[in-house]
């Protein structure tokens, strides 16, 4: 169902911007997102529900009298539609709690890249941790996280060779003090 | 008594085919061209919002002339068709033929079946992922369609700049060289004998660039058109865009004086 409204979700945005010739603004991108929430509420009472987390880099934000450093934008949603603009961090699943715990402590502002990439990294893994459901990186088969990083230039996938290196680093640190 | 009316189905079309044709040919041109990286599109527009060149999908560009309405319609109906095919099927099952097929379709049946014929001219081009694989569909306000191995122009005087373009082109340019060569033909004509210097302004230019990932299309605006161009029309880019008009009614002599409007980035 989730890779279903992401697909759905993709298409329109890139469908709007073609037709219209210029991309909706990120605010516009997350009301378009709750109304298919909101959509979907039958489906999610029968099960079914998606709950996504929508986060972006908001090119307008000058237009919209946002500092520079508040381009970047978190949305989170309730199974009704409901939007809600977060601050610095938030996170979604099973075992977001355990997530947004090690966020919390883990978590400075202006972090660079791959601070950012680690800190995110390491929220997963202390989820996987304690959380039956979600799944850790996998060191035997090479498969990582699936890490994106969005900036004004756009967004892109973080590759697996950054990836692996930092994954490995993180392991073997929680190897070495296993309690932390 | 009045004599009953009478036309035969020869006339009919003819006279379609030339109020079409008429329509086309009072527009500015655009050339579509393939280059070493893809398919180059430029068109003389003097709005930088009313747009003759868009992306259909992630390999397949699109170019109109003509009345823009009619084209603007025929636009957003294969961008939709476009978007609808990648969704149910697959983003590599979306190609410039079945899109040319269906805009050949629309027109035939328009021009058949509708008092009035559309006054377009299309191009589709899809961008393949070797030079040799790289396509261009040209589909005339009648529904003809027919594949354009090098290059296409359409639009007024068309013939003209058929014959400067083919003195020019070369297979396999680089990008730079084959925006001269379409900035050049499209100069050549409609000055009274003159070449006419074309600034940044008075252009819209567009590729299909193999080299990029996923969504092949690419728009060329402000900066990154000025330093494409050759140095003498660079120059005169520094003076203000005109203003935002149809592209269909602008006459070619008609320097627009309205006041700029900021270039979408």
């Amino acid at each position: 169902m989730a890779v279903e409204i992401v697909r759905l979700f993709q298409v329109e945005l890139e469908h709007y911007e073609k037709i219209e010739g210029t991309q909706l603004t990120l605010d516009g991108k997350a009301n378009r997102l709750a109304t298919m929430i909101r959509g979907n509420l039958g489906q999610a009472l029968q099960g079914l529900a998606v709950v996504p987390l929508f986060a972006g880099f908001d090119v307008d934000a000058a237009n919209n009298g946002r500092a520079a450093p508040a381009s970047g934008r978190i949305f989170s949603f309730d199974v009704a539609g409901g939007r809600y603009p977060e601050q610095y961090y938030e996170s979604i699943g099973s075992g977001s709690l355990f997530a947004k715990g090690s966020l919390k402590k883990r978590w400075t502002p202006g972090l660079d890249r791959m601070g950012a990439v680690r800190v995110a990294v390491e929220a997963l893994y202390d989820a996987a941790d304690d959380d039956s459901a979600t799944g850790g990186p996998d060191l035997t088969r090479g498969i990582f996280p699936v890490v994106r990083l969005a900036t004004a230039e756009g967004t892109a996938r973080v590759p697996d060779d950054e990836l692996g290196g930092l994954v490995l680093d993180i392991v073997e640190q929680r190897r070495t003090r296993p309690g932390s | 008594m009045t004599m009953p009316f009478y036309a035969s189905a020869e006339q009919i079309m003819r006279d379609r085919s030339e109020y079409a044709r008429k329509g086309i040919a009072r527009g500015r041109s655009v050339v579509v061209l393939t280059y070493a990286d893809g398919v180059l599109f430029v068109a003389e527009n003097a709005s930088s919002a009313l747009h003759k060149v868009s992306e259909i999908y992630d390999r397949i560009g699109f170019a109109a002339v003509g009345k823009y309405n009619e084209f603007e319609n025929l636009r957003v109906a294969g961008i939709r068709l476009a978007d609808l095919r990648g969704y149910s099927y697959d983003r590599q099952d979306v190609t410039a033929r079945a899109l040319a097929n269906a805009y050949a379709q629309t027109l035939g049946n328009i021009f058949t079946e509708q008092q009035k014929p559309y006054e377009v001219e299309l191009c589709v081009a899809e961008v393949g992922a070797e030079p040799n694989e790289d396509q261009m569909y040209r589909l005339s306000y009648d529904g003809t369609i027919v594949d354009e191995p090098q290059f296409l122009v359409m639009g007024g005087q068309a013939d003209a700049l058929t014959s400067s373009l083919r003195q020019r082109y070369k297979a396999g340019l680089p990008l730079e060289d084959a925006l001269h060569v379409a900035v050049g033909a499209l100069g050549s004509v409609g000055g009274n004998g003159a070449a006419r210097d074309l600034p940044a302004t008075q252009l819209e230019v567009a590729v299909l660039d193999r080299t990029r990932a996923n969504r092949k299309f690419r728009r060329y605006v402000g900066p990154a058109l000025t330093a494409l161009l050759p140095a003498a029309t660079a120059e005169q880019a520094a003076t203000p865009a005109p203003a935002d008009t149809p592209p269909h009614d602008v006459a070619l002599d008609q320097p627009a004086d309205r006041s700029t409007d900021g270039a979408p980035g």
